[in-house]
């Protein structure tokens, strides 16, 4: 592969280097948490952590581990900077992103440390191309401080059968209302559409209830009964990563913070996760 | 009322939604011994569509006792319900459809694969009832064919063409655009399409009367699509101008009919004068309408039950020309409680002043009155009417 005959020399000036025979494998995770155009790079041994914010109320991170990479180098303990993720996708894609079977952009990633730009070599039929996207001092990302021991429910899905639900999901509602229960209905999505109520009076409300047994569930445990109403435009990005995946968890905690994590498969089978944490719109307890 | 539809047939009263969808934006709801009537009818009461679904659709049927139910619901929330037909088909196992009186609730319970359940909680208002009056049986013109060939025809027509005009001989009907011919404007820039079908592309076609009708394309493609879909043949029915045509599809669990108003090639209506002149004949038939005309006048006398007793049919050009009221007279009366009064008011106003502009005015009326019902305030004029009434039947 042509990337590969630069010299070694070259890749001693990189803090972090990362090669991928196939693009996709990165484009596509990113591309289920590019709702806003910057992104936080945080780069460690264990591989690479690309973090999405909006408004601190919504963020989403997507990892792809290091074992992913045909190559993944990394000078420091963590290497951590900020791009437009819009532009990045689009280097990533510059070849056209032809799904064709046997065809695919290869990628090497190099990042010289504070200050550099990073550099994406790409090359796809003999073709090589090479992006230079400037980079920025990376913000903190918010901490949710969503930790496991704080989990009250915890539900783990196929992701099929949400799919086809948060594709129904009136998306011009305003807010989605989840329900989470030891008993009935133990897990139950409401729309709320706000607009349509203040037309009708009291009208047209939908709600979508899985039953813990289904055999779409694989993990059900609820401790307690909890609702939580979520703002729609938030929760709409996470139904990219949605799509992706085949299994999602939600879970819950006491606060009523929402996290959804996705296992998405890549082109090659390799699993790679997305995360999305999401504050709660007001708390509605039952 | 508690019905419950399996399998395909979700996918079949999801389409009929979806085409009835296209006519108007309320649905009419109203359970009947005779199955469940789901109607639709466009703000300028031009275009009506019913659905009948016979209680053999459903795998169960009860129907609210000891008392006749109607309301209506916004048909956007209804379609929700029903949204994607691809998934409706994959994961569906039966839809529960149940009414809460005390909440004034229809709820749609869509069972699902996987143990998930959709549950749509709609509400409704009560609505007055809405039956359009029209005896396709009687009409001179009857023709029937498999969608595809209307489908193919309509086809040719850009989705934003307005109106066309359908005329027969013994032996072909010619389907063509209908330009509105400008006062002073001898040529038409417009572009004119015309097709012709044969009589033996039709599966059944008896002409008695070298007509032309004209109406509204649009609200027909709501029918085409549901008939294609479910590869129902389409019966089309018509007569005189200004008469409306009925477009029908059945089997034996439903009954689906579209009925359009269409152009009444009366030259002599006038509001206020009596006088009834005719204008020299046209050179050709294709210019034949005059914009002034264009109203369909059907009225119905009052009557307390729903076979109304109904004058027969007197030919158009009589009605017209002695009954200048009448003509002018395109009153709905659908009665029902709030709107009565707004209703009728609405349509004086419009009945008393210059003629309604160039559009198709309004058919029917709901004249089916149930006893329990507020009788109109305003007494019964009797007036002639241009077809005589009979109820939908479920063949």
């Amino acid at each position: 592969m042509p990337l590969s005959t630069q010299s070694q020399a070259d890749d001693e000036q990189y803090v972090l280097v990362a090669s991928l025979d196939n693009a996709r494998n990165l484009s596509n995770i990113l591309k289920a948490i590019a709702f806003k155009d910057h992104a936080i790079f945080s780069a460690t041994p264990n591989g690479l952590k690309v973090t999405v914010e909006d408004s601190k109320c919504l963020q989403a991170n997507a990892f792809i581990q290091a074992e992913i990479f045909q190559e993944f180098t990394i000078r420091e303990d963590s290497v951590g900077f900020q791009v437009n993720l819009t532009v990045l996708l689009d280097c990533l894609n510059i070849f056209g992103g032809s799904t064709a079977p046997g065809v695919s952009t290869a990628l090497r990633m190099c990042y010289k440390g504070y200050g550099y730009p990073l550099t994406l070599f790409l090359e796809e039929g003999g073709v090589v191309t090479v992006c230079k996207i400037n980079t920025q001092e990376p913000e903190e990302p918010v901490d949710f401080e969503f930790c496991s021991t704080n989990v009250t429910n915890k539900v783990i899905l196929q992701s099929e059968s949400l799919k086809e639900a948060f594709s129904e999901l009136d998306m011009t509602s305003e807010v989605l209302q989840i329900t989470m229960s030891p008993s009935q209905p133990y897990f139950r999505f409401v729309v709320k559409n706000l607009k349509l109520l203040s037309t009708f009076g009291n009208s047209g409300n939908a709600h979508y209830d899985y039953p813990k047994d289904s055999d779409m569930m694989e993990l059900f445990r609820c401790d307690k009964t909890q609702t939580n109403r979520y703002k729609m435009s938030l929760l709409k990005p996470s139904t990219k990563a949605l799509a992706l995946s085949c299994k999602v968890s939600v879970r819950t905690d006491s606060r009523g913070f929402l996290s959804l994590q996705y296992l998405v498969r890549n082109d090659d089978g390799q699993i790679c996760f997305v995360e999305y944490f999401c504050c709660p719109d007001e708390e509605v307890e039952e | 009322m508690d019905c419950v539809v399996t399998g395909g047939n979700v996918k079949v009263l999801a389409k009929a939604i979806h085409s009835l969808s296209r006519i108007g934006d309320e649905l009419y709801v109203e359970p009947q011994e005779d199955g469940l009537a789901l109607r639709s009818v466009n703000s300028s009461r031009s275009a009506y569509a019913c659905f009948l679904f016979a209680p053999l659709f459903f795998s169960r049927y009860t129907i609210p006792s000891g008392h006749t139910f109607r309301c209506k619901i916004a048909i956007k929330s209804v379609q929700a319900v029903f949204r994607s037909l691809a998934t409706l088909e994959k994961t569906v196992e039966k839809c529960h459809i149940e009414l809460d009186e005390q909440k004034n609730h229809l709820t749609f319970t869509l069972h699902c694969k996987h143990g998930l359940m959709k549950t749509h909680n709609l509400s409704f208002q009560d609505s007055e009832s809405l039956q359009a009056v029209f005896d396709k049986d009687s009409y001179a013109n009857v023709f029937r064919s498999h969608p595809r060939l209307l489908v193919d025809t309509v086809v040719h027509f850009p989705p934003s063409l307005e109106e066309v005009t359908v005329s027969v001989s013994d032996e072909r009907m010619w389907v063509r655009n209908h330009v509105e011919e400008e006062a002073g404007d001898s040529e038409s820039k417009a572009m004119l399409t015309e097709l012709c079908l044969a009589s033996d592309e039709f599966d059944h076609f008896a002409v008695q009367a070298h007509n032309s009708v004209t109406f509204c394309l649009k609200e027909l493609r709501g029918l085409l699509v549901f008939a294609e879909s479910t590869g129902l043949p389409i019966s089309m029915y018509f007569d005189e101008p200004g008469s409306p045509i009925v477009l029908s599809v059945t089997d034996s669990v439903l009954e689906g009919n579209f009925v359009l108003a269409t152009l009444s090639d009366d030259h002599n209506h006038q509001v206020q004068s009596t006088e009834c002149t005719l204008p020299p004949p046209p050179p050709d038939d294709f210019m034949n309408d005059d914009i002034d005309a264009y109203l369909i006048a059907m009225d119905t006398s009052i009557a307390p039950g729903p076979s109304a007793t109904c004058l027969s049919t007197p030919p158009v050009a009589d009605s017209i020309c002695s009954k200048q009221s009448a003509a002018a007279n395109h009153r709905t009366r659908l009665h029902s409680e709030e709107e009565e009064e707004e209703e009728e008011e609405e349509y004086e106003t419009a009945d008393s002043g210059r003629p309604p502009n160039k559009k198709f005015c309004s058919l029917f009326f709901g004249s089916v009155l149930s006893p329990s019902s507020q009788m109109t305030t305003q007494p019964v004029t009797s007036q002639e009417v241009l077809a005589s009434d009979s109820e939908d039947d479920v063949q």
